[in-house]
């Protein structure tokens, strides 16, 4: 298990050197979208309309925060659970996305992708929401505002503690993890 | 017949909801304290650490402990010599509820099933509540209110067994449930087990089993060697903290059945599951 600290947009060589368990702290900017910001954005892309910001090298966090405080950047911000995105991801994959940010398992596709195109799925600490939130610096909505929590941000992180689940060799933590610890 | 002020149960709720979205309660503290020392896993160790520093932070800042900070659950137990005055008590609960949630700065999470579109203009900021009544004797009234996320909710099943599968088959279909939800629900969980009554009163019962404080037993003492059993055979399963592999898969497993009697009807076994996170945001009070 080895530590990383890296910064966004993350290029191949970042994201070839990572294997399943290893711990990386993220800087730099990364863009938040959900289920509803994932469907416009494919949509787009089938379209071959401008999406709102650079996939290439891009980390997309799976998040709906809770609203700020006044005076706050952004709420609580723990990940949402990661499957509702993967009828979408290969596409934003093969388009240049590097990295994805939630929480729970992923399917085959998904896997695939992440080795072919050379991307990783990292999980974040889902029910940490608070704990996250002090790691993201400025939040700002760039896109589709009506969507209120799921509206695509652009965060700027720095040291955002995240955990490599799928790499680019296909291997799955929650896979090995708990085959490593299940007892008969 | 005591009265109690409308206004005194909206603000009641409204506080109720504030505290334990931005407080994790002691018991759930302790069973995570607990499961950080026993943790022999690295990953899942780490994972528990940022738990515990996450509801220290969550209480300072008084911050969501999680940003899905759930449809809200009601369990409302009315005494017979207690009235409300200027207003019902569903109203007052609603209006708590949407007090709560917006002036909380949590997240509204309820919307239309089919359009998906968010209720809070429609209907009210994360309205409307689910509620559960239920008349008792007395001129008390007692609210448990849990906020209950999606993610482990997503994953909760419900059945009716055969009779001759016993607890084995019980234990089976719990171990499937957990087995199969794997990371999902954000482990490590409490697990609900409602078992008995009809087959929607099981799902009803599981849901309140949850609201039990960590660490305490269920008063059958078959039924509470049988949580100790199931927590025994889940906690085998490997799949750790948020899982990422390790010995703490649950913190505990609450079973609660159809009183009095432990009753079912004579050809059905109905088992509910509900699962919960380890962002258990439970609450009672009395007025």
């Amino acid at each position: 298990m080895a530590e990383y600290r890296l910064k966004t947009p993350l290029k191949e060589e970042d994201v070839t050197k990572l294997k399943a368990g290893d711990i990386v702290y993220l800087s730099g900017i990364i863009y938040t979208a959900r289920d509803a910001a994932h469907k416009k954005l494919v949509e787009l892309i089938q379209n071959n309309k401008p999406l709102p910001f650079d996939l290439k090298g891009s980390v997309i966090y799976y998040v709906g925060p809770t609203p700020p405080k006044p005076g706050e950047v952004i709420g609580s911000a723990g990940p949402t659970t990661s499957y509702r995105m993967d009828s979408y991801a290969p596409t934003l994959i093969e388009h240049g996305q590097k990295g994805m940010i939630g929480k729970g398992k992923r399917n085959e596709a998904v896997k695939d992708s992440c080795k072919k195109h050379k991307a990783v799925y990292f999980g974040a600490v889902g029910g940490a929401g608070a704990l996250l939130a002090q790691r993201i610096k400025d939040a700002k909505v760039i896109a589709y505002p009506e969507l209120g929590p799921e509206a695509i941000r652009e965060i700027v992180v720095e040291d955002f503690p995240v955990v490599v689940v799928n790499d680019t060799y296909g291997n799955d933590l929650y896979q090995e993890g708990r085959k490593k610890w299940e007892k008969n | 017949m005591r009265v109690v002020r409308y206004e005194t149960v909206v603000n009641s709720i409204k506080d109720m909801i504030v505290y334990s979205t931005t407080h994790l309660s002691e018991d759930m503290l302790e069973a995570l304290k607990k499961a950080y020392e026993e943790e022999e896993s690295e990953v899942s160790k780490a994972v528990l650490s940022q738990l515990l520093e996450n509801a220290d932070i969550a209480a300072k800042e008084t911050k969501p402990l999680c940003q899905d900070t759930g449809l809200a659950i009601f369990f409302v137990k009315i005494g017979e010599d207690v009235k409300i005055e200027g207003g019902s008590l569903k109203d007052a609960i609603y209006e708590g509820t949407e007090k709560g949630y917006k002036e909380g700065f949590l997240r509204a999470s309820t919307c239309d099933c089919f359009t998906r579109e968010n209720l809070k203009e429609k209907i009210g900021y994360n309205l409307p509540p689910v509620i559960y009544f239920d008349l008792v004797p007395g001129d008390k009234i007692e609210i448990e209110y849990a906020a209950k996320g999606g993610g482990s909710e997503n994953v909760s099943r419900a059945t009716v067994l055969a009779p001759a599968q016993g607890k084995d088959g019980i234990k089976e279909f719990v171990k499937k449930v957990i087995s199969d939800a794997g990371p999902n629900p954000c482990p490590p969980l409490v697990v609900g087990v409602g078992i008995g009554g009809s087959f929607d009163y099981a799902a009803v019962m599981s849901k309140h089993a949850l609201f039990r404080s960590i660490g305490t037993k269920n008063p059958d003492p078959e039924l509470a060697a049988f949580e100790e059993e199931i927590k025994d055979e889940l906690n085998k399963l490997g799949i750790g903290a948020m899982g990422m592999g390790g010995t703490q898969t649950v913190l505990a497993v609450h079973i609660e059945t159809f009183q009095p009697g432990r009753m079912c009807h004579i050809a059905s076994l109905p088992v509910s599951v509900n699962v919960q996170c380890h962002s258990s945001r439970h609450s009672h009070i009395t007025i």
